[in-house]
């Protein structure tokens, strides 16, 4: 007799094929990974927001000095100094500060002349001094910045200091909050994708009851069993999140330009983006560059995860079957 | 070998006992007919003895193994040496025959040269070496049959347990089949055969259990 065949690749002792069909949990895996590849995006693009709110407008600071000219108040054994040169020797002199830089009155001409055009020149209006200071790092806490605030009122009084910081934090807890959404919103995705394989394999076992039964009367362990249900959950599942990556990815690529200008590239997503629009390697490359860099990387990492969650959970859904057996 | 004390087993929770205070021991290589009226617990008495199920109650020993007090993850070797024949064969519908038979092989963890060539010869054994590649639903209920019983002994169990094996199939073939289950015994296997087939307990005479109602009313 020739023997019909040795166990090939792939053999299906427990003809989970059909038990575990590849249409319903694929699509359904997909659409799971759509979702979380969307609120990953959300994620990383409250990030992107907060970082550039934090380094602009968060990170800057105007100190305004009325009657620029005029003697500063005198200190003992200094040379005398304007009341503009000595606010901008202390913001220099303070730590915490990276830039300080004191508009030149060409400067302050210019921005005014949107208001003033042609008057910005000649009027005789009494225009106060203008130190532009960018924090560096962290920037300042509020003691540091009440001390500051009373040296530069001492050096020349009327001296004030314009910051963004109740505004700017107010819009970093709002970008933190939609950043916390998108991430609950990406644990609910993989919460209902893990009920959905669960479901899966609970529908599988309950077809191939029988066969189970008397495999398992064979003398099939548990863990036998599990493996084989695991590997097909996660095949699946996988395949299903590979289609939703991709059916994503012009979703994500559309949004990232529609918020290129309101959002700063981290210098992972600068790269990445540079790598896309510099290449020049095909006609879609500048639009590729806005999509950051973080989510180039997700990306690929979604069939994986749901992979790995479609094995643990049918393992689990399995095993926790075949305690009724004895 | 197998040992019962005064075991009684239940399905469920409200259900009444199947099988009543049933004690009988048989020592290694030992031969036993099954018999009585359906319904008596023959069957139940099989799962039993096949590690499907747990007593309700009393003292059960598979070879030489307590039952009652061995752990879960331990039972599976102890299945693997125990072949089954069941009346309604429970074929793997998705398997062909060869595969069938291979299933047990694979599932100890033999090599594949040996599986091929044991469930080759077994199939062969039985008359069916040509419907290797069949899978059950091509095939008749005497055939069907055939591929249940050579699953059952092609990973030579120590204990052998049939469950009406000769149901559906002729009489050279059933007598066929009687002398696979001797020679089996010859070697050291225990055998016990669940039957209503009094013809062929009458050619082949040895001991017997025989239950009426759930309770064994004779042992010899």
């Amino acid at each position: 007799m020739a023997r019909p065949s040795l166990r090939p690749r792939g053999f299906d002792d427990l003809g989970l094929r059909r038990a575990l069909g590849d249409r319903m949990l694929p699509l359904l895996v997909a659409a799971m990974a759509f979702l979380a590849a969307l609120a990953g995006a959300g994620a990383v693009g409250a990030a992107a927001l907060a970082d550039h709110w934090r380094q602009g407008a968060g990170a800057a600071m105007t100190v305004q000095v009325p009657r620029p000219g005029s003697a500063a108040t005198p200190v003992a054994g200094t040379a005398e100094e304007t009341r503009v040169e000595r606010v901008t020797a202390i913001l220099r002199g303070t730590p915490g500060l990276a830039d300080t830089h004191a508009l030149p009155e060409s400067e302050l001409n210019e921005l005014l002349r949107p208001w003033l055009g042609g008057l910005a020149e000649t009027t005789s209006l009494p225009l106060p001094g203008v130190v532009a200071v960018r924090l560096a790092g962290d920037g300042m806490d509020d003691a540091g910045f009440a001390a500051l605030a009373g040296r530069l009122a001492a050096a020349a009084p009327g001296t004030t200091i314009e910051a963004h910081r109740p505004w700017v934090r107010r819009l970093s807890l709002l970008a933190r909050s939609l950043q916390a959404c998108a991430w609950a919103a990406l644990g609910l995705v993989t919460g209902v994708a893990a009920c959905v394989i669960a479901v899966a394999t609970r529908g599988g076992l309950a077809v191939r009851r029988e066969v189970i039964e008397t495999v398992h009367g064979l003398g099939a362990t548990d863990g036998y069993i599990a493996q084989r249900f695991a590997r097909r959950a996660a095949g699946l599942a996988g395949v299903g999140a590979l289609i939703g990556a991709v059916a994503a990815l012009p979703v994500l690529v559309g949004l990232a330009n529609l918020a290129a200008p309101f959002t700063a590239l981290d210098e992972a997503g600068a790269s990445a983006g540079q790598w896309f629009a510099g290449g020049q390697w095909f006609a879609g490359g500048q639009w590729l560059a806005a999509v950051p860099a973080a989510l180039w990387l997700g990306l690929p990492v979604l069939p994986l995860a749901a992979g790995m969650i479609g094995f643990a959970t049918a393992q689990g859904t399995v095993r926790r079957w075949l305690r009724r057996l004895p | 070998m197998v040992r019962l004390s005064e075991v009684g087993l239940r399905y469920g929770l409200g259900g009444g006992e199947i099988l009543h205070d049933v004690s009988f021991a048989i020592g290694p290589g030992g031969f036993r007919w099954l018999l009585g009226p359906s319904g008596a617990g023959k069957t139940s008495l099989l799962r039993l003895l096949s590690l499907a199920t747990r007593p309700s109650r009393g003292s059960l020993e598979v070879l030489d193994t307590d039952i009652g007090n061995v752990a879960r993850r331990a039972l599976p070797p102890l299945r693997r040496r125990i072949g089954m024949v069941f009346q309604d064969f429970r074929l793997l519908p998705h398997l062909t025959a060869f595969d069938n038979v291979a299933l047990p092989l694979r599932l100890a963890g033999r090599p594949e040269g040996q599986i091929g060539a044991d469930a080759t010869e077994m199939l062969r054994w039985v008359g069916l070496g040509a419907k290797g590649g069949a899978r059950p639903a091509e095939l008749s209920g005497g055939e069907q049959q055939r591929v249940a019983i050579a699953r059952a002994v092609v990973g030579r169990p120590s204990l052998l347990l049939a469950d009406e094996p000769t149901g559906n199939l002729d009489e050279s073939q059933a007598e066929r089949l009687m002398q696979l289950l001797a020679e089996l015994n010859r070697v050291g296997t225990t055998v016990v055969v669940a039957t209503h087939n009094d013809a062929m307990v009458a050619r082949h005479p040895g001991r017997a259990l025989v239950l009426e109602h759930g309770r064994l009313v004779r042992d010899g």
